[in-house]
C-alpha cells in the first residue's frame, strides 16, 4: 500500500536524512517536509512546507494531504543549540499541536513515529548498568531537556493511549556519533582536549548516525508500535573513546565540577551542556533486545560507531570542513518537481527512486 | 600519533576530495582497552589478584570450609556477612573464590561506591557492580554468573566492635527476591575474621551526614597505625564456611514475589548464618591464629 509521509524538520539533520532515506522507498508514495528553513540537503520528490516550528498549521495540512504517517524527527536534544523557551517551544507546543493534528476527529494518520533520546532516563549512581524501556529514571530530571522529553513521551503516551487505533512508535536513541553529527560529545571530542572529570571513566553507549535514519525508517515500514531503545551492542569507557578519537583529557575537579566547567565556556575553551556532566560521570547503558526482537538491529557497535566518527574526524582534521555542496533554490526546486517541461521516466514512483 | 600519521597517509595525495562512504561497517575491533560492558579490565584484574594475593595467603590466612557447595557452573547469589570498617571481607571472599573455583565473581556494591572519584571507577575495574536489582537479574539468569550481596549493606560494616557477630538487619529482602526472580539458588557464606581486621571503636555520625557519606568510623587501627590505619588491617585469621545452597521452589522472572515468604526465607538465612556464626566462634581459640 502507498504510504503519504510527513516528516518533521526537514531542515534539521535527522528530517533531511530521513526524507532522503523514504525517498528511495518506491512504497511511499508522497513525502512532506516541515521545516522552519529550507531543506539542506538534495531531495528528489520531497515537498518542502515552510512553517513554524510549533506546527500550529499543522491540522490544516493534515487535513488537506491525508498523510498517514507523521514521522517526528524535530525535537531538540542538544541544550547548547535553543534557548530554554525555544525548547519547550519546540519540544512541547510542537508535539502537543503535531498530536492534536494527527488526532483529529476522521483523521487520516495511521501512525506516529518519534524520535526521542535516552536522555530521558538521566544518569545517576543509583542506575542500572542497562536500561530497560519499563525501567523508570533513578533520579528525578534536573535539565530542561531533559524535563521537556520527559513531558513530550507523556503527551505521546497519553496520545497512543486515547487513539489505540493508531500506531505509535517511540525510538529512545543513545548518544549519536558519526561522519556528519555535531552534538556537544562530537565537538568535544574533535578538539586536542576533551571535557572528563577526575576519578570518574563512565562506560558510554552510541548509536551510529546512520543506524538512527534505519530504524526510523524499519519501524516506519514495519508499522512496529511501541517503546525502543536503540544503541551500538557494548559499551566503552569515556576514557578509551577520547584516546581513540586521539585527544586528551582535560580533567575537572569532581567537587565544583559546574563551576570549573563555566570557567571553561566563559574563556570559550570547551561546552558542558548540563545534562553531558551526570554522562561524564556514571554513564549510560540501555537494553535493547526490544527493538532486536522486532527484527532490527545495528550495524555499528558502540565501537564501531566512535571508529565511524574517527574516521571523518581524521579528514576534517587535514582538510578542514567541506562547505554545504548543496542550497535549496526555490524555484529551481519548485521547476523540477511540477513543471511540465520536466521529462518524467514514466509517473510510477519506481522509475524516479531508480534514478 | 598515529592518529595524524593515518590521516596525512589517507588524505594526502587527494586532500580535496570527498572520501566516499564505507558501505560495510568497519570491524568491531577499533578497542583500546580490555573494558567490558561491566567495567572490568581483565588485566587490572590480574595485577589486582597478584598484588592481593600476599594478603589473602600470609596476612589473613585464609582458609574456606565447603568450598564444594559453590556451584561449578550456573548463576547463583552468594550472601555473607559483612564487617570491618572498611570491610576486607569482600576482597577476601571475590580472591578466594575466583582463585580457587577459577570462576569470575561480581561483588554488588552499594551505588555509594560510584559517587567516589577514583575509587568507584576502581572498584568497578576490579568487578564491582552496582547494586540494582535489574544488574543482578542479568548476571545471575541472563549470563548465569556468579553475585555477592551482602544483606547487611552498610549496617553490618559501621557497627561497633561492641555489636561484633551480631547479624543486623537483612535488608527488605530483596536478596531473596532477586534470586527467586533469577531462577539462582541463594548460597550463605559465614565470615570470621573481618570483625577483628579493623574494629570501629565509634562513629562520626555528625562529620558523616556533613560529607554525605554513610559513615566514618574511628578504628582501633587508626589508633595503633595513625594515618596508614586507614588502610592497614590487623592480621586476624579468616576462616569461612559455605552452607547449604538453598534453592527456591518457586517460577522465576516472576514481577512479585509473595511478601511473607520472601521475609520468611530471609529471616531463615539469617539465623542459620547467626548460628553457624556463633558455631565458627565457639571452635576458634584465637583471634590471629584461629
Amino acid at each position: 500500500m502507498a504510504r503519504r509521509v510527513l516528516i518533521t524538520g526537514l531542515d534539521t539533520f535527522w528530517g533531511g536524512r530521513m526524507a532522503e532515506a523514504l525517498e528511495a522507498d518506491p512504497d511511499v508514495e508522497v513525502i512532506l517536509g516541515m521545516g522552519t528553513r529550507e531543506p539542506r540537503v538534495p531531495l528528489e520528490r520531497t515537498e518542502f512546507v515552510r512553517a513554524d516550528q510549533t506546527y500550529s498549521i499543522l491540522s490544516r495540512i493534515v487535513r488537506a494531504t491525508q498523510v498517514d504517517t507523521i514521522v517526528h524527527t524535530f525535537l531538540v536534544t542538544d541544550s547548547t543549540r535553543a534557548s530554554a523557551r525555544a525548547v519547550h517551544e519546540i519540544n512541547v507546543i510542537g508535539t502537543m499541536n503535531l498530536l492534536a493534528a494527527a488526532g483529529q476527529a476522521g483523521t487520516p494518520v495511521r501512525q506516529v513515529v518519534v524520535k526521542s533520546s535516552t536522555l530521558v532516563y538521566g544518569a545517576s549512581e543509583l542506575d542500572p548498568a542497562w536500561f530497560r524501556e519499563q525501567t523508570p529514571r533513578s533520579k528525578p530530571p534536573a535539565t530542561r531537556i531533559e524535563n521537556s522529553l520527559l513531558e513530550v513521551e507523556s503527551l505521546v503516551r497519553d496520545f497512543a493511549e486515547d487513539n489505540p487505533a493508531t500506531v505509535v512508535s517511540v525510538l529512545r536513541f543513545a548518544n549519536v556519533l558519526g561522519p556528519d553529527i555535531v552534538t556537544p560529545i562530537t565537538s568535544n571530542l574533535s578538539q586536542p582536549m576533551c571535557i572528563s572529570i577526575f576519578g570518574f571513566d563512565p562506560l558510554v553507549q552510541f548509536v551510529e548516525e546512520t543506524d538512527v535514519v534505519r530504524c526510523l525508517e524499519h519501524v516506519t515500514r514495519h508499522r512496529v508500535p511501541g517503546l525502543y531503545n536503540v544503541a551500538g551492542a557494548g559499551k566503552i569507557p569515556w576514557s578509551e573513546v577520547a584516546a581513540m578519537c586521539g585527544t586528551r583529557r582535560l580533567e575537572l575537579p569532581p567537587v565544583g565540577t559546574k563551576a570549573a566547567a563555566k570557567v571553561l565556556e566563559l574563556i570559550g575553551l570547551l561546552d558542558m551542556p548540563p545534562e553531558l556532566e551526570d554522562l561524564l560521570r556514571y554513564g549510560r547503558g540501555v537494553d535493547t533486545t526490544r527493538i532486536e526482537r522486532t527484527g532490527f538491529s545495528c550495524r555499528y557497535s558502540t565501537p564501531g560507531a566512535v571508529a565511524s566518527f574517527i574516521g571523518a574526524l581524521r579528514l576534517r582534521r587535514s582538510v578542514g570542513t567541506t562547505p554545504p555542496a548543496y542550497t535549496y533554490e526555490q524555484d529551481v526546486e519548485q521547476f523540477f518537481r511540477h513543471s511540465p517541461a520536466v521529462v518524467r521516466l514514466g509517473s510510477d514512483p519506481t522509475d524516479m527512486a531508480e534514478q | 600519533m598515529a592518529v595524524g600519521k593515518r590521516a596525512t597517509d589517507e588524505t594526502g595525495r587527494a586532500s580535496l576530495v570527498p572520501l566516499p562512504r564505507p558501505q560495510e561497517p568497519p570491524p568491531d575491533d577499533p578497542r583500546l582497552s580490555d573494558v567490558d560492558e561491566w567495567g572490568r579490565s581483565a588485566h587490572i584484574r590480574e595485577i589486582a589478584r597478584r598484588a592481593y594475593a600476599p594478603m589473602y595467603e600470609h596476612w589473613f590466612r585464609v582458609e574456606w570450609e565447603g568450598l564444594e557447595k559453590i556451584p561449578r557452573e550456573g548463576g547463583a547469589l552468594l550472601v555473607a556477612n559483612h564487617a570491618g570498617a572498611i570491610p576486607s571481607d569482600a576482597p577476601v571472599i571475590m580472591h578466594g573464590i575466583e582463585t580457587e573455583l577459577g570462576r569470575p565473581l561480581y561483588g554488588l556494591a552499594d551505588y555509594f561506591f560510584r559517587t567516589m572519584p577514583v575509587v568507584g571507577t576502581l572498584w568497578s575495574r576490579v568487578g564491582g557492580v552496582t547494586a540494582h536489582p535489574d544488574n543482578a537479574y542479568r548476571l545471575l539468569h541472563d549470563q548465569g554468573q556468579l553475585a555477592l550481596v551482602f544483606p547487611e549493606g552498610t549496617k553490618g560494616p559501621s557497627k561497633s566492635y561492641t555489636d561484633r557477630y551480631r547479624l543486623r538487619r537483612f535488608g527488605r529482602g530483596g536478596f531473596v527476591e532477586i534470586a527467586m526472580r533469577s531462577g539462582v539458588p541463594i548460597v550463605p557464606i559465614a565470615v570470621v575474621g573481618a570483625e577483628e581486621s579493623m574494629p570501629v571503636l565509634f562513629r562520626l555520625s555528625g562529620l558523616a551526614r556533613l560529607l554525605g557519606v554513610p559513615y566514618i568510623p574511628v578504628t582501633a587501627n587508626m589508633l595503633i597505625f595513625g594515618p596508614l590505619g586507614l588502610t592497614t588491617y590487623l592480621p586476624a585469621k579468616f576462616r569461612l564456611r559455605v552452607l547449604d545452597p538453598i534453592h527456591f521452589d518457586v517460577e522465576p522472572s516472576q514481577e512479585r514475589y509473595s511478601k511473607s515468604r520472601v521475609m520468611e526465607e530471609a529471616e531463615a538465612i539469617r539465623s542459620s548464618l547467626q548460628e553457624t556464626l556463633y558455631d565458627m566462634l565457639r571452635e576458634r581459640r584465637s583471634i590471629w591464629f584461629g
